[in-house]
Order: C-alpha cells, then sequence, then structure tokens
C-alpha cells in the first residue's frame, strides 16, 4: 500500500522489516524519529542510551550475540560514537549492524556542518545515501544484508531534507532472519595490537571487495538523456538536479557514497561532454573523480555552505529565475525563543542580571543567548560547559569563580556532563555547574532519559538520582531550586558562586511543554497599575509584548507561570487574562 | 499535470505539522506524487516554519523556491509576508489575522508591519483574510485553527470536499474528529 512516510519512519520501517532486533540511540534532529518510530513496532527491543557512543556499543553487543542491530544519531552524535565506529570496522559484525546518522545542511537545529561521508571513508565503512523515502525504506532493509555479507557495519547517510520530507513509500513484509550464534572469537574481537594488526588487511582486503560490489550495486544508476552535460550527484541533490534539468542532462545517481563505483564514473565521464559533481558540503564525490583522473566542475560552481534547492541548480546553469513578488517592507526575523513559562528563562534572567559569564551547553537552553537576555558566553558541543568552565577557572584569576557558571540540561548532563563533573571535583575548581532539570530532553521533542524515571516506550524505569550522583562523585555543595523562585534563585546562586568549593545548583521544573504540566490560567496587565517601567519585557517571554504605552500580555500565549508578576515592581501582574 | 506547489507556514506550535500531514495523505489518496518537506527541531520553539507541500505526476524537489507557490496558507500574518517571495505572480494568499509578534518586536528592536497585507495586495496578490481562530473557537477548540484554514484552502482545490473529510477521520485522534469535522465545515461554508 502506497503511505506517505518522512524519510526517518521510512528508515524505521526498512530496518524493521530487514529483521532488527534491537535499536540503540541518542536522540539529536535530524535523526530522532528514527528511534521513535522502531519504539512503536512490537519484536524489537528499543531504547535510548545515554550518548551515542553507549549506543553504538550496545548495538555491537547486540550485533556480536548474533542479531541484527542499528543505532542513530545526528552527525555530530556520531563524533560521539566515533571511537567504537573505527574499531567495528575492524572486528566487523555478527548479526547486521546499520549506524544511521543525519547531517544538518544550513544547520536548522545543529552547531555545525561536518559532512558525514567524511567518517566513512577515514573508518573504511561503507556508507549508503538515499534520495528520498522510497530508498529511506529500501536502502535500510538492504542494509543489513550488506553488512552481514562484507563483515562491516554499514553508514546509512540522510540529510534534513531526507530526514524530514514525506514521499511515497510501499512497504513489504518483515522478515527476520535466524538468529546467528555467538562463537568466541578472540582473534576478531580482541583489538589489542597482535589480533587488530591481522585485522587491518582484512579492512583493506574488505574495501577492494566493497569497491567491486559498488560497481554493481543496484543503488548507483546511470539514468541517461542528453550528454552534453553529464552530473554525478547524490542525496538530496539529486532531487534538484532532476526538477530542473530532467532528461536534458545525463544523470549518475550515486545511492553508495562508499566506497565509490570508479569504473562507473569514468564510463560515465566517458559518454559526456562536459562533467559535473552537484554534492551538498564537502567535496567527496568531486575529490574521488579528482584521483581517478576526472577534472569534474564541483565546488568551483556549487556551494560547499549550507544546503541546496532547485535555485541552486537554475543558477549554476543560467536558467532565468522565475518572476517573483516581494512586499516593500521587511518582515522583521522570528528567531526561535524559549517558550512561554520556560523553566529555563527564571535562571537566566538571574544570572543576566548578576553579569555571570555563562558557559553553555547543547538544548533548548542554548536560545537563552539571544536577545532580550543575551546570557550565554558559549555552546560548543554536549557537556563542554562544565568541563570548559573548569578550564576557564583554572586558567582565570581566583575570583573569576564568583562569575562564572556551567549550565547543561539534564539529559546533556547524562550524555557528558557528568564526566566534566567528575574533573572538576578530582582535578579541584570552585566551579559552579547548574543543572536545568526540566524532566525531560526538550529540543529534540521530548524523549525520556536516565534522569526521567520512564524508558522509550512510556514505562517506569530505574531513575538517576541528580543530587546523590553530583555528591558521590565528590561535589559536597548540591542545592535545589526552583526556577520560577527568582528570589530563591538568586540568592542560592549567589551563595554557590561565594563558595571556594565546587557545587551543583539543581534547577528544577519540568518542561512546560509535558502533558502532565497543567498551564495555570493566564495572566493580565492591570493598566493603571503598569508604570511602563519595561522590567517584565527583560524576561523575553514571547507572551509580553509593549502596545500603548503599556505592557500586555497574549492571554492565547501565556501559561501562568507568574515569573513576569514576581518581577513587577508595581504589582500590575495578575488575575486572568482574556484571549487578545 | 503542472506540479502544484502549496506553502504552510506560521509559527513554531502552532499546528502546522499535522494540516501538512493531513494535506499529504489526502494527495496520495487522490493518486498523486507528493512530496512535503517539514522542520523540526529549534524553528519549533516559536521561530518562523515552513513547510512545503508539492503534488502532480512526478515530483523530484521536496522544496519551494521564490516563484514557485501556488498558494501560501499562513497561520500568522507576519509570516504572510515574509514568504510571500515565494508566490508565482497571480498566486494566493490565505492568512489567518492572528498577530504574534516576534521576539525583535517585543523588545523593541523592530516593529511589526501593520499593513503588510495590503502590500501584497497592491503588488497583485490575492489575499484572504480568515479569522480562524474565532471560527476554531466556533467548533470547539482553538486547535482547530490548522482545520479551518485547510478547508479555506479546499475551496480552491479540486478535490471533493468528502475527500477532505475522509482524510480527517485518518489524521486526527477519534476523539477530535467531530470537533475537526466541525471545523472544517464551518471554515469551508463561511
Amino acid at each position: 500500500m502506497k503511505t506517505l512516510m518522512i524519510g526517518n519512519e521510512a528508515v524505521a520501517r526498512g530496518l524493521y522489516d530487514g529483521g532488527i532486533g534491537l535499536v540503540s540511540s541518542y536522540p539529536g534532529t535530524p535523526s530522532t524519529e528514527i528511534t521513535e518510530f522502531l519504539a512503536e513496532y512490537d519484536g524489537l527491543h528499543s531504547e535510548w542510551a545515554p550518548n551515542e557512543k553507549v549506543a553504538l556499543e550496545v548495538a555491537f553487543g547486540a550485533s556480536l550475540a548474533g542479531v541484527r542491530s542499528a543505532c542513530a544519531m545526528k552527525h555530530v552524535g556520531l563524533n560521539v560514537a566515533a571511537d567504537p565506529l573505527f574499531t567495528l570496522s575492524y572486528t566487523g559484525v555478527n548479526g547486521g549492524l546499520v549506524i544511521c546518522v543525519a547531517d544538518d545542511p544550513a544547520m536548522h537545529s545543529s552547531q555545525n556542518e561536518q559532512d558525514s561521508r567524511r567518517y566513512a571513508i577515514a573508518s573504511k565503512v561503507p556508507m549508503l545515501e538515499p534520495s528520498d523515502s522510497a530508498e529511506a525504506y529500501e536502502f535500510s532493509r538492504a542494509a543489513f544484508e550488506l553488512s552481514e555479507k562484507y563483515d562491516t557495519p554499514v553508514l546509512l547517510r540522510m540529510c534534513t531534507r531526507v530526514a524530514h520530507s514525506r514521499s511515497i513509500v510501499e512497504p513489504g513484509e518483515r522478515e527476520v532472519p535466524e538468529k546467528k550464534k555467538y562463537v568466541k572469537n578472540p582473534e576478531k574481537y580482541v583489538m589489542m595490537p597482535a589480533y587488530a594488526k591481522r585485522r587491518h588487511p582484512i579492512v583493506e582486503d574488505r574495501t577492494k571487495a566493497l569497491a567491486e560490489f559498488s560497481e554493481n550495486c543496484p543503488f548507483n544508476r546511470v539514468e541517461m538523456g542528453g550528454t552534453d552535460i553529464g552530473i554525478i550527484t547524490s542525496g538530496t541533490s539529486y532531487n534538484y538536479v532532476k526538477e530542473v534539468l530532467g532528461d536534458s542532462v545525463s544523470v549518475l545517481k550515486i545511492g553508495m557514497t562508499n566506497p565509490l563505483p570508479d569504473k562507473m564514473i569514468l564510463d560515465f565521464a566517458s559518454k559526456v561532454k562536459k562533467l559535473y559533481v552537484v554534492e551538498e558540503l564537502e567535496p567527496v564525490i568531486e575529490e574521488r573523480c579528482r584521483i581517478i583522473g576526472l577534472d569534474p566542475i564541483g565546488k568551483s560552481l556549487f556551494p560547499m555552505i549550507g544546503e541546496f534547492s532547485q535555485k541552486t541548480i537554475s543558477a549554476a546553469f543560467g536558467i532565468e529565475d522565475a518572476p517573483t513578488v516581494r512586499a516593500d517592507t521587511e518582515a522583521p526575523a522570528r528567531p526561535p525563543m524559549m517558550c512561554p513559562g520556560c523553566p529555563h528563562r527564571g535562571i537566566y534572567y538571574v544570572l543576566a542580571k548578576k553579569k555571570i559569564t555563562v558557559l553553555g551547553d547543547i538544548g533548548c537552553y542554548t536560545l537563552g543567548a539571544q536577545p532580550p537576555l543575551c546570557a550565554v558566553d558559549t555552546t560548543l558541543c554536549m557537556g563542554a560547559s562544565v568541563s570548559g568552565t573548569h578550564g576557564f577557572l583554572k586558567a582565570s584569576a581566583p575570583d573569576a569563580a564568583k562569575r562564572t557558571v556551567a549550565v547543561i540540561g539534564d539529559s546533556t548532563f547524562i550524555h557528558s556532563g557528568v564526566t566534566g563533573l567528575i574533573n572538576v571535583a578530582y582535578n579541584g575548581s570552585p566551579s559552579t555547574v547548574v543543572i536545568l532539570d526540566n524532566s525531560i530532553t526538550g529540543m529534540t521533542g521530548h524523549q525520556q532519559n536516565p534522569t526521567t524515571g520512564y524508558n522509550i516506550k512510556g514505562d517506569p524505569a530505574s531513575k538517576v538520582d541528580l543530587e546523590a550522583l553530583c555528591r558521590a562523585v565528590g561535589i559536597n555543595r548540591v542545592r535545589v531550586v526552583d526556577p520560577y523562585d527568582l528570589d530563591e534563585c538568586e540568592r542560592v546562586l549567589t551563595e554557590e558562586l561565594e563558595a571556594d568549593e565546587p557545587s551543583v545548583v539543581i534547577s528544577r521544573r519540568p518542561c512546560v511543554l509535558l502533558k502532565y504540566v497543567k498551564a495555570a490560567s493566564p495572566l493580565a496587565v492591570d493598566r493603571e497599575k503598569c508604570r511602563s517601567c519595561k522590567r517584565c519585557m527583560g524576561l523575553g517571554c514571547p507572551a509580553i509584548s509593549f502596545t500603548d504605552g503599556k505592557a500586555s500580555i497574549d492571554a492565547t500565549l501565556c501559561v501562568g507561570c507568574g515569573v513576569c508578576g514576581r518581577l513587577c515592581p508595581f504589582d500590575a501582574i495578575g488575575g486572568k487574562g482574556e484571549t487578545k | 499535470m503542472k506540479t502544484v506547489n502549496i506553502m504552510i507556514v506560521g509559527v513554531g506550535g502552532q499546528g502546522s505539522l499535522l494540516a501538512s500531514k493531513l494535506l499529504g495523505r489526502l494527495l496520495v489518496d487522490e493518486g498523486y506524487d507528493v512530496k512535503v518537506s517539514e522542520v523540526h527541531g529549534m524553528s519549533q520553539r516559536g521561530g518562523s516554519v515552513v513547510t512545503y507541500v508539492r503534488y502532480g505526476d512526478r515530483v523530484y524537489s521536496p522544496l519551494i523556491t521564490e516563484g514557485e507557490a501556488d498558494y501560501i496558507v499562513s497561520f500568522e500574518k507576519l509570516e504572510a509576508a515574509r514568504w510571500a517571495t515565494c508566490l508565482k505572480p497571480g498566486g494566493t494568499v490565505i492568512v489567518n489575522t492572528q498577530q504574534i509578534d516576534p521576539m525583535p518586536v517585543i523588545i523593541g528592536k523592530a516593529t511589526y508591519p501593520s499593513d503588510i497585507l495590503d502590500e501584497l495586495r497592491a503588488k497583485g496578490v490575492e489575499v484572504e483574510e480568515v479569522d480562524a481562530l474565532s471560527t476554531a473557537l466556533e467548533a470547539g477548540s482553538a486547535k482547530a485553527v490548522n482545520i479551518v484554514l485547510m478547508a479555506r484552502l479546499a475551496k480552491r482545490l479540486d478535490i471533493p470536499r468528502e475527500k477532505w473529510i475522509e482524510a480527517i477521520g485518518k489524521s486526527v485522534a477519534p476523539k477530535f474528529v467531530e470537533m475537526n469535522e466541525k471545523a472544517f465545515a464551518l471554515g469551508y461554508d463561511k
């Protein structure tokens, strides 16, 4: 039956029909839904792991036991999982092992634009790259067999426009192969030097065999059209090429990105007058073309930065733009921001008021960097707030500790903040670490994590006791505050910043978007009492605006958190608001 | 047939994802090739969000770029103006009259352009303003704004009304079907 699926759902269905028995992942846009959809199926174990390295190692364990397994992560997640990846390339697999990695060109929801194809080459692991949901289904399903046949993990590369685009899929039936036996084999699985030295040549031979496979792989195909122009392309770029140029050009559509089919490329190049490579981000295919002696037009014409569209192709080939409509007035930007009632806002307000240097982390709370709060000084990667603060303090004058904090979310803290905290205690810096515990993994769309007390299926699970964990690693000062209580936050933060030893302040209140969090009735501004001081505006709450010289609250947005009311010196905010 | 391009735009959290899901399902059932592109993640936190819906005999790109959209369905006035550059000459905007101030306006760094829809009309764009919130509330929930707007789009597309009703039945949770069908009827018959 024809169904419309986002690419990530198609991957989930492909892995399911391909016989997956276990998936372990850490959420990350644009990869999250792969695991969420898999969790809806019965007949396999699904879980959220604390981070991507753990997830891949869990998948390895399942593979070792003879079961087909997978994990999914965003591009930067693969950095975290890179350690097991590179050596898994040596050990190979028992049951098929698929690593889904989703790149985010244009950084819709990411901190960099790295190209995961570089990882496939560096780790010598084959990579498949679908262009739409139908291919996402087909490639994921086939990836298990490829993995088992060539005794290697397989990377499946998605990008935002494939992961989050819906297109038609006609799924088949689930087929689960017989579970393979686990047989002890230290020479294959114990990667100490003596054995690893024997595995490396096997990896090199496998790469040669995979290159041969790539030449005949049905995922690489030639679509001959006009022969003046030949275009080698892959992933979502293929769609734009076909959209704009149709059959007027010939296309070599690459579905297996690593290893690339050299002979096929050379043969294709010989049939066209002018050769182009159209690929988002890095010139991976282009570089391979140069290695095998071709001189295609690639990054000299197409951008290295951002994502492509049909406009990229028409611009490059000199096709005139369609006429368009343009309003004379520029529309003001609408950046994302923390939601009305967001528990992170109170803490940031206090930190901004005290002019504290904030080493931030990855999550919704990165949005505190924006006006009017402007409270965040750094965002680097998962966990870097805690370790970065330690280093910053070690290199600064002693009183810097009174003006510096690390801010990190609950899920991010478990992902890789806790190791930084162990370092703070062990190597002794008077760091103050604020854990924003909103009882969920927020930015990626509400996934459970080890601090929430629930697993991926929503069933009760063991819950990390954050206070006890912090104490156990050697932090003696652990405080808990309610971020809606600004006075308490300010008092506790001031005390902990002054302290000469490391401390953790847990700001605890669930995300307002969680279903069980009931919104209070919206607040309203008493226009008689409002003196237009604009203090409430400093919160950067989307529900508060300034109209006709006074503050006003949009009752359709307000969730009645009351933080603005606590801030108002004239007691002008309260009561029940009305819909604007 | 020529590919039809529809954009659904608004502010993160307004419910545009359900609208595109409904529309996509309906178009597949009608036998078209369909591509829908969504953005998840950070911009869903109150940012400007856009969903592209394209259908025809064979659709490759999931995106709609400048000068290509036949219809823009906007959940918010300013967002209609922001994405208007994607309209074809002679394209149509269906816009919910709700105004949600973006942060630069809230903090006084920018002003909300009050007559931006008239500006579009002056450029030859057909702008249909819909008080979808009132209609949704009449149907029973402010959340039905998306269905009211889809009903206004339905008036302009060549797909029978009953097919839309069918697609609503398949796209929303059973307990909300009746309310959403009412919202669709109120919107359609306005």
